[in-house]
Parts: structure tokens; sequence; C-alpha cells
């Protein structure tokens, strides 16, 4: 806070002198105040962001590396994680693109901005705009094919947006995990997201029955298609369940992975 | 009244608690209290922006045009939060994230703004900082009680440290879910209230009104 210096009595100290209430020092105040606290917190904020970027990178790669099923906690995450690749996908082909470098997209920016992005009609997951690419990570094997593809998705729930990966094996239609990242839903209900038993659900299910159609869900009771395409619902959590059911649905489908994972099924990536 | 600088520090915790006695940021502690570790790093947090706002405030007391008093002090309060939430999530990055909306509503925490408006306006840096630094104590011992209920029963859980097995996790204990949901913390904060006036009478208020008894002749 603004110490005054004392050797220059003549000006300040008759200022510190006046009435508080006096016009001239309440707008003093208010400026210099505004000033001196704008500046420390833009200095904290510059001085800590790249800390803060390190650890919101790590937070994610430590996600994939958990929805790939390969995360040991206390190895390094960096190096853990430099066993994926990483790709730009456009979804209307289902082609990878290299109009961006993947180490320099941003995938919530692209999702605002008009060039990269749709507006949704017909938004199941309540996203507003969805960007038309997406950056996606392949995990390869020993022989050098694709092991699983880690894809990104997110989605309303009930109060707000979950945040998440799935990995699909390289067939393009089994599931391998699904795990969110950020959310805000209702601890010990909707917030059951995240229990590793609930989660562990939908290891093995499966995207698409034999002619293409898209069966998974998450629901109270089976569906018709069978057990092999159903996760059950959290109970209390009507509304997370609906939420998870709408943005996998949509992102699996036509308008989001589809083409890719047909690709990926016909051996084209 | 002449206080020590003990007693400034000591008081706020039972005598003179923020969230028990003068009944002030509760909505944070119905919020964050679900958890003991976010409980622990919330009152850490409040603790110290009331006793550093306090104290700069106070050291700016005697400048600090009427008029404007509480909009500076309220741009104090706001640049200290910022900071913490900026070193949260630079050093904490976990529990930033569980947080960080709670964080941000530090600034409206009755608790800062009471002890700026209250005592550092009128009280010296020192000072103003202890009591800050108590009453921060005061609201974090609070909410450690409320946590501590709410986890346990509620999660089967201290500090993410699983004491009784939830069913959920194949174990025998069924969760209270309620005790997870913030209007928990009213039942527990009020039992505790309550507690604290049964073993100290003078906190009781006394009747603002007492109904008249009439006698039928």
């Amino acid at each position: 806070m603004p110490d005054q210096p004392e050797t220059r009595k003549g000006v300040i100290r008759r200022f510190l002198d006046m009435s508080p209430d006096s016009a001239p020092k309440t707008v003093f105040v208010a400026v210099a105040l505004c000033l001196v606290a704008s500046m420390i917190v833009s200095a904290t904020a510059v001085a800590l962001r790249p800390l803060q970027e390190v650890n919101a990178l790590k937070d994610k790669q430590v996600n994939i590396l958990q929805v790939a099923g390969i995360y040991q906690p206390g190895e390094d995450v960096a190096d853990a994680f430099a066993a994926f690749e990483a790709h730009v996908l456009d979804l209307d082909t289902g082609q990878f693109t290299d109009k961006f470098d993947p180490a320099e997209f941003d995938d919530r920016a692209a999702a605002d901005d008009p060039q990269t992005s749709v507006e949704l009609e017909d938004d199941p997951a309540g996203i507003g705009r969805q960007a038309r690419y997406v950056t996606i990570y392949l995990l390869r094997n020993d022989s050098g094919g694709v092991d699983k593809v880690i894809l990104p998705l997110h989605g309303y729930g009930l109060w707000s947006t979950l945040y998440g990966y799935i990995a699909v094996e390289n067939d393009g239609n089994t599931i391998y995990g699904l795990q969110f990242y950020d959310h805000a839903e209702t601890p010990g209900l909707g917030a059951e997201v995240d229990n590793p038993r609930w989660k562990a659900l939908w290891s093995g299910k499966k995207l698409a029955d034999e002619n293409g159609d898209l069966q998974i869900t998450v629901a109270k009771t089976p569906p018709p298609a069978g057990r092999e395409y159903y996760v059950d619902a959290l109970s209390g959590a009507t509304l997370t369940s609906r939420g998870v059911d709408a943005l996998v649905r949509f992102w699996l489908g036509e308008r989001g992975y589809g083409p890719f994972l047909e690709n990926l099924k016909a051996g084209d990536i | 009244m002449a206080q020590t600088r003990r007693t400034l520090l000591i008081d706020p915790l039972v005598d003179n608690n923020p969230i028990t006695l003068q009944v002030l940021g509760i909505c944070s502690a119905l919020a964050v209290t679900s958890s003991l570790k976010v409980s622990m790093v919330m009152a850490i947090a409040v603790t110290l922006v009331t006793a550093f706002s306090s104290m700069f405030i106070s050291v700016l007391r005697n400048q600090i045009p009427g008029s404007i008093r509480i909009i500076v002090q309220m741009v104090i309060i706001a640049s200290l939060v910022i900071v913490v939430d900026q070193v949260l999530k630079a050093y904490a990055y976990d529990i930033s994230k569980t947080l960080s909306v709670f964080v941000g509503l530090i600034i409206t925490n009755c608790i800062v703004m009471g002890r700026a408006e209250a005592f550092a306006m009128k009280n010296p840096p020192i000072e103003s900082f202890i009591d800050g630094v108590g009453n921060g104590l005061g609201y974090g011992l609070i909410l450690m009680l409320v946590g501590t209920v709410r986890e346990l029963f509620g999660a089967g859980s201290l500090f993410g440290v699983t004491i009784l097995q939830t069913v959920n996790n194949g174990g025998w204990y069924v969760p209270n879910g309620l005790l997870l949901l913030p209007p928990s913390a009213f039942f527990v904060i009020g039992l505790l209230i309550w507690g604290f006036r049964t073993w100290k009478p003078a906190q009781v208020e006394k009747r603002e009104f007492r109904i008249q008894t009439v006698e039928a002749h």
C-alpha cells in the first residue's frame, strides 16, 4: 500500500493532513487505490501464469493417461504422455487435418471462433457452438498400428458443462474408458460420474450395432438392443445421467466422431 | 474497551465466534464444508485475506474518505482474493479446481467486510491484523467441525481417507446423502450454536420483547 516518502514533506504532508472527506482527496484516494490494486493483481497474474499453465497442461495429460488406462501415480507425466500422438481432426471428413498445429491448437477457443465452429440448432448436449476441428490423441501399439484413440467430449449435465475424454479401442466400436476432468455436478449424486466403480461400467461397452446404428446409452433399464450398449444411470442423478447420455451419443454420432470412427474401422487412420 | 492482543486472537474462537455468535459468513460455510480438505484450504484462505485486508485497511484508515469507504475496502479485499486465487492455481491446482468458485466468494464473505468495517477502520494495523487472524481462525474452527461431521457421515471419509466403507464401494455404511448437500450445514451449524450457547450462556441474546401474560379475572 502507498507509503508516503518522508522527505518531500511540503505537498504530501499538506495533502495527508487534508480532511479525507474533501472532494480532491476522495478522487485521489479512489484513483491511487485502483492503480495500486490493479498493479498488484496484474503483477501476480503475470508472474504466476507460467506455473498455472504447466499445472493445467499436466492435469489434462494425467486425465488422458487415466482414460487410456496407463497412468501410474508418481511417474513423470510428460514422459508417459510422450506415448501419445496428438492430431487435429476435421469432424466433417473424419480425417486428420494439417491446417493447424496440434501443439498450438486451442480447442476451447476454436469452439468460439466462427471460422472453425458452427452454431447448433438441434443441440442435445447443450453446448451451443461446436468446433469442427478437435484435438484427439492416438496411442499406438508395439507394431505401429492404432491401439486406442482418446476423444474429447463435453456437454451439459445438471449444473455445469462436463468436460471429459472417451477412449475407444482400435475397432472403432469398443469403449475402453470414459472420464470427466471438469464438472460441477452435485457432490455425492451427479459427481459420482467420478466414482471409479461407475467409470468401470463403461469399459468394454459397444457404441453401435452391426447395422452401424449408435446404440450406446446411459439409462435406468437396459435398452432393447442389449446390455453391451447399456451403462446403468447414476441413482439420484437423473439429470446428470441424461446429460452424459446425450453428450456421449452426440459426440460419438454423425455430427461428432462418427465419420472418424468409420475411417478407423476401415483402417484408414 | 481495552483489548489485549491475546484476547483479540483468542476471543473470536469461542466467545465471539464470527459464525456461531455473529452469524456471519454462513454462505461459504454451507458451500465448502462437504469435505475437510476443501474446508481447511478455505479456512486458511479466509484467514489470510481477513488478516491482510484488515491490516491494509487499518494502515489507510485515516486517509479513507467516509463517502467511499466501503468501495475502498472492497477493492482491497477483492485484490487480495484474486492474489490468493492465482496463488492457489499455481501451487495447489487440484484444490483450486474445487474451490475456485468459492474463493471468488471470499470477496462477499461478511466476515472480511465485517472486520474491516467494525474493527480495522478504528484500530491500529497490528491489532487489526491479529483481529483478522483471530476471526479467520474462529471461522476456520467452525468450518473444520462442520466439515468433519459432513464428510464423515456424508462420504464415510476424513481428508479423503476412508473411515466408514460405503455401500457404493462395497462396504457396509450407507452414507447420508443430505450431508453432502449445502442445506445440511444449516443443521450442523444450528446444533453447534446450540451447543456453544449451552456451554456459554452469556452468548444467549436477550429477548427483544416478552409476550405479556394475560391473567384471567
